[in-house]
C-alpha cells in the first residue's frame, strides 16, 4: 500500500488522506478536490514515468511526482 | 479558434465603459474550460475563440445582445477553479464577480464534473444570491452515461439552473430568458463548515452586518476574516475602502473569533473551509447525479497511446511532420496560381497607370514597390497558412496539445521551467504577441517570465512560410511527394531546433538570471472532444485569410512603397538601401549571410512578412532582374546575387531565432512592464542566432 500519491501505480485507486504540502501549492491541490476523504486514480504516466495523470472528482489532472508525494494516502 | 493575437480576446475586449449602454450585466464564471466563451459566443453572436484546453481566454471579453427590448452586456471570463484566487488573472475574474458591479453571474458547469465545478458555484453563493447554474456540456455527459437532474440541482441550490450543449445551441433561448426573467430567490443554499467554525462565524457576523450595512454579505465577509487569506482580504479592503479586519469594532469580534476556534482546536481555517465545499458539492452531486464515473476506455486508451514511453514522443513528431507534409504539398499550387493571377493583375493596374500618364517613378514604385509586395506576402505567406491552421486548430479542438505540454514536461521540468509553456509555444505558432499574452496561464511569476522571453523562438505566422520559402527554393528542390516529404522533414527539424533552443535558453535563464527552483504546476488534461470539422475549416480559413489581409494591407504595402524608395532613389551615386546593406555587408556575411539579407531583417521589424520582398526588391534594384513568375526565377536572382545552401540555412535559422517584431516587443513591455525584460527578449534570441549562424558559415 502506497503511503503517498507519488508511490500510487499507474492504474490503481485509493483514498486521500492529509496534503502535506504548504502554501499556494496546498490551496491548488485542494481547490482541484484533492481533499481529505476523495477518491483519486493514477491513469497513465508520461514517457519518463513523469509527470503522471490522476483522476480526481471526475477530472484528470496531471501531477508531477515531487508534487504528488505530498499527498498522502489513507489506510 | 485561429492563433492570432484576437484568439486571446483583444478583439472582442471591450472597455467597460465603451460600448453600448446596457440594462442589465452578466458575467460569465466558471472552471476552466467548461464553455464559457463557446456560451459567450452563442449568447452575444460574437467570436471569441475557444479551444479544448484550460486557459484559452486570458483576456476579459465582453458583448452585447438584445432581448426583450433591454440590452444585456456579456462578460467573458477566463476561467478559475476558486474564488481564493492564485493568479493575477483568478484575482482579477474573482474581483470582477465580487466587486465588479455585474447584475447577474452565469456559473458556467461541466455536466460530467459536477462537483468540482459546484464547488466553484458554492463559492459564488456565498457572494451574492444573483446567481443562475448553466450546467454545460450536457451532451458529452450524456455519451458518458452521466444524467443530471437539473431541477433537483435547482431546487437544492435555490437558483435556477439550465441544462445546455452550448456547441449544438441549446440551451441559449432557456438561458436568454432565464437571465431576462430572473429574480433572486429568498432561499439558496448556503454550506456548513461544521459547528465550531459556524459558532464562531456566527458571533463575528452579527458584528460585522452593522458595521458593512449591506455592502457586502456579512457570512461572506465573517469566513474571509477567519480565512485570513491576504490577497483576499486586499481586494474585499479596497473594495470597502478601510481595513476591515483593523475597525475598531471588527478587530475584538474577530480577536474573540479566533480565540474560540484555537480553544476548539481547529487550525487550518481554510483546509477545513475547502474541505465543507466539498463535501456539499459531494452531497448535492449524489442527489442529483446519477451514472458514470470513471474514465470512459476509449479515451483511457487514447491518452495512453499518446503518452507510452514507445508511442508518445514519436507520434507527437509524426503529427508534426505530417501536418507540415499536407502544408507544404497542399499550399505548392494555390500560391503559384496566387502568383500568376497577382502578376497578371498587376500587369493591367501597370497599364492603368501608364494610360493615367503617371510619371514613370511613381508608376514603378506603386507597381514594382507596393504590388509585388503585396503580391509575394498573399501568394507566399497564405496559402500555407491557410492550410496550417486549420489542421492545427483540429488538434486543438480534440485536446492534443495538453497532451504535448504533458509528455515534455519533464524537459521543461529539468530545464528549471513548466510544461505549461508548450501551450503558450503552440499559441506562438500563430502570433508571438498572443503567445507571449498567453503566458498569463503560467502561475510562477518566474517561469512565465522564461517563457515570456523564450516565445518568439517558436516562428511565427509571418515567418513560418519563409522557412518553407528557403527550403523548397534551396535546401529540397522538386515538387514530387518525396521532395515535399523531405521538406516538411527539414522543415520539422527547423522547428525543433527552435523548440531545442527554447529548453537550452530555459535552462540559462534559470541557472543565472531568473534563478529559481522550478514550481508546482498542475495541468488539466480534457477529455478528448470531436472537432467540429466543417466550422473549424471554414473559421480558420475565414481568419487566417483576413489576418494575412490585413496585414498585407496595414503593413507590407507601405513597407513596400518605403522600401522601393530607398532602393531606387538616388543619393549621390548609391541609393540609401545601398548604402545601409553595404555598410552591413561585413557583419552579415561573418553570419553567413549578406549586408543584403541582414537589412531585410532589420527592415522586416515591423513585420517579418517584407524579410523576403526587401531581399528581393534590394537585389533586383542593383541588377537587371526581369521576371518573377515562380519561385524558380527567385532561386535565380538569389543565386545570381551569391546565395548557396548554406546561405539559404544561416537565413533560416536566422529566421528562426531573432529578435521579434514590434508588436511582440510591445507586448511583453506590457506584460512584464520593464524595459528591462523586453530588451532581453530581443536580445536573447538574437544572440542565439548570431552565434548560431556564424558556426555554421565558419564549419561549411
Ligand atoms: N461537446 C460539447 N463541447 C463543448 C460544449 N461547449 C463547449 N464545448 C467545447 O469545449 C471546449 C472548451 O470550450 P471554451 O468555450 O473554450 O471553454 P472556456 O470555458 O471558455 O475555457 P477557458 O477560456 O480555457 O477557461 C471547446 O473545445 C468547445 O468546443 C458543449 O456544449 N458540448
Ligand atoms: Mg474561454
Amino acid at each position: 500500500m502506497a503511503s503517498n500519491l507519488a508511490g500510487l501505480g499507474v492504474s490503481s485507486g485509493a483514498i486521500v488522506g492529509d496534503i502535506t504540502a504548504f502554501g499556494e501549492l496546498r490551496r491548488r491541490l485542494m481547490d482541484l478536490g484533492f481533499t481529505p476523504g476523495a477518491a483519486v486514480r493514477c491513469l497513465f504516466a508520461a514517457p519518463s514515468g513523469d509527470p503522471r495523470a490522476y483522476m480526481i472528482r471526475d477530472s484528470v489532472i496531471a501531477l508531477r511526482g515531487s508534487d504528488a508525494s505530498l499527498v498522502t494516502l489513507a489506510g | 479558434m485561429g492563433l492570432t493575437l484576437r484568439s486571446v480576446g483583444r478583439g472582442a475586449a471591450a472597455d467597460e465603459k465603451s460600448g453600448p449602454r446596457a440594462d442589465l450585466s452578466v458575467a460569465l464564471a466558471g472552471n476552466p474550460n467548461v464553455g464559457k466563451s463557446t456560451v459567450f459566443n452563442a449568447l452575444t453572436g460574437l467570436r471569441q475563440h475557444t479551444g479544448n484546453w484550460s486557459g484559452k481566454t486570458v483576456v476579459t471579453a465582453r458583448g452585447y445582445y438584445d432581448y426583450n427590448g433591454r440590452t444585456v452586456a456579456v462578460t467573458d471570463i477566463p476561467g478559475a477553479y476558486s474564488m481564493r484566487a492564485g493568479s493575477a488573472e483568478e484575482e482579477a475574474a474573482r474581483d470582477y464577480i465580487a466587486f465588479g458591479g455585474a447584475d447577474l453571474t452565469v456559473v458556467v458547469c461541466d455536466a460530467g464534473a459536477l462537483e468540482r465545478n459546484l464547488n466553484l458555484a458554492l463559492q459564488i453563493l456565498e457572494l451574492t444570491p444573483n446567481v443562475i447554474l448553466a450546467v454545460n456540456l450536457m451532451d458529452e455527459a450524456k455519451k458518458r452515461g452521466i444524467s443530471v437532474d437539473t431541477g433537483g440541482l435547482s431546487r437544492a441550490l435555490g437558483v435556477p439552473v439550465i441544462p445546455m450543449a452550448a456547441r449544438r445551441g441549446r440551451g441559449v433561448e432557456e438561458l436568454r430568458a432565464a437571465i431576462d426573467g430572473f429574480e433572486p430567490r429568498p432561499f439558496a443554499y448556503t454550506v456548513r463548515y461544521g459547528e465550531s467554525l459556524e459558532h464562531a462565524a456566527a458571533g463575528l457576523e452579527l458584528t460585522l452586518e452593522n458595521v458593512l450595512d449591506g455592502r457586502l454579505g456579512a457570512r461572506y465577509a465573517a469566513l474571509r476574516l477567519l480565512e485570513n487569506d491576504p490577497k483576499t482580504l486586499e481586494s474585499v479592503n479596497s473594495h470597502l475602502g478601510f481595513d476591515l479586519a483593523a475597525h475598531p469594532r471588527v478587530s475584538p469580534a474577530l480577536d474573540r473569533a479566533r480565540a474560540e476556534l484555537a480553544d476548539a482546536g481547529v487550525r487550518d481555517v481554510p483546509g477545513l473551509l475547502i474541505s465543507g465545499l466539498y463535501s456539499a458539492a459531494a452531497s448535492v452531486r449524489a442527489r442529483c447525479v446519477t451514472g458514470g464515473s470513471g474514465y470512459g476506455e476509449g479515451q483511457l486508451k487514447l491518452d495512453r497511446f499518446l503518452t507510452r514511453r514507445s508511442t508518445g514522443i514519436p507520434v507527437m513528431l509524426l503529427l508534426l511532420a505530417l501536418i507540415f507534409f499536407i502544408t507544404v504539398k497542399g499550399a505548392n499550387a494555390p500560391s503559384d496560381w496566387l502568383y500568376a493571377l497577382f502578376e497578371r493583375i498587376g500587369a493591367l493596374l501597370s497599364r492603368g497607370l501608364s494610360a493615367l500618364g503617371l510619371p514613370g517613378p511613381v508608376h514603378d514604385a506603386l507597381i514594382f514597390g507596393v504590388w509585388r509586395v503585396l503580391s509575394y506576402v498573399v501568394s507566399v505567406m497564405l496559402p500555407p497558412m491557410a492550410i496550417f491552421f486549420p489542421m492545427f486548430t483540429l488538434l486543438e479542438d480534440l485536446g492534443y496539445l495538453p497532451r504535448v505540454a504533458f509528455n515534455l514536461d519533464s524537459g521543461f521540468r529539468k530545464a528549471g521551467a513548466c510544461g505549461k509553456q508548450c501551450l503558450t509555444m503552440a499559441m506562438g505558432f500563430g502570433c508571438n504577441a498572443a503567445g507571449v499574452v498567453g503566458c498569463r496561464i503560467i502561475d510562477s511569476k518566474r517561469e512565465r517570465l522564461i517563457a515570456v522571453l523564450t516565445n518568439s523562438l517558436v516562428p511565427c505566422n509571418g515567418r513560418f512560410p519563409i522557412l518553407i520559402a528557403l527550403i523548397t527554393m534551396f535546401l529540397v528542390t522538386g515538387s514530387g511527394l518525396g521532395s515535399s516529404l523531405l521538406a516538411s522533414l527539414a522543415l520539422t527539424a527547423f522547428i525543433l531546433l527552435g523548440v531545442g533552443m527554447t529548453l537550452l535558453i530555459s535552462r540559462i535563464l534559470s541557472r543565472t538570471v531568473l534563478k529559481g527552483q522550478a514550481s508546482s504546476p498542475t495541468l488539466e488534461l480534457p477529455p478528448f472532444r470531436r472537432p467540429k470539422i466543417g466550422e473549424v475549416v471554414v473559421r480558420s480559413l475565414f481568419d487566417r485569410t483576413l489576418f494575412v489581409l490585413g496585414r498585407a494591407a496595414a503593413v507590407a504595402a507601405p513597407a513596400g512603397l518605403l522600401i522601393w524608395l530607398a532602393a531606387n532613389l538616388r543619393v549621390g551615386d548609391t541609393t540609401a538601401l545601398a548604402a545601409v546593406t553595404g555598410a552591413l555587408d561585413p557583419v552579415g556575411r561573418f553570419l553567413g549571410l549578406d549586408g543584403v539579407i541582414l537589412t531585410a531583417f532589420i527592415l522586416g521589424l515591423p513585420a517579418n512578412e517584407t524579410v523576403i520582398p526587401i531581399i528581393i526588391m534590394a537585389y533586383a534594384a542593383s541588377g537587371s532582374f526581369q521576371g518573377y513568375e515562380n519561385l524558380d526565377s527567385l532561386r535565380a536572382l538569389l543565386t545570381q546575387n551569391g546565395w548557396t545552401a548554406v546561405t539559404a540555412v544561416c537565413t533560416a535559422v536566422f529566421t528562426v531565432l531573432h529578435w521579434p517584431c514590434t508588436t511582440t516587443l510591445l507586448t511583453v513591455k506590457k506584460e512584464t512592464g520593464s524595459l528591462k525584460w523586453t530588451a532581453l527578449a530581443a536580445l536573447i534570441p538574437t544572440l542565439a542566432g548570431a552565434i548560431l549562424c556564424a558556426l555554421i558559415a565558419r564549419i561549411f
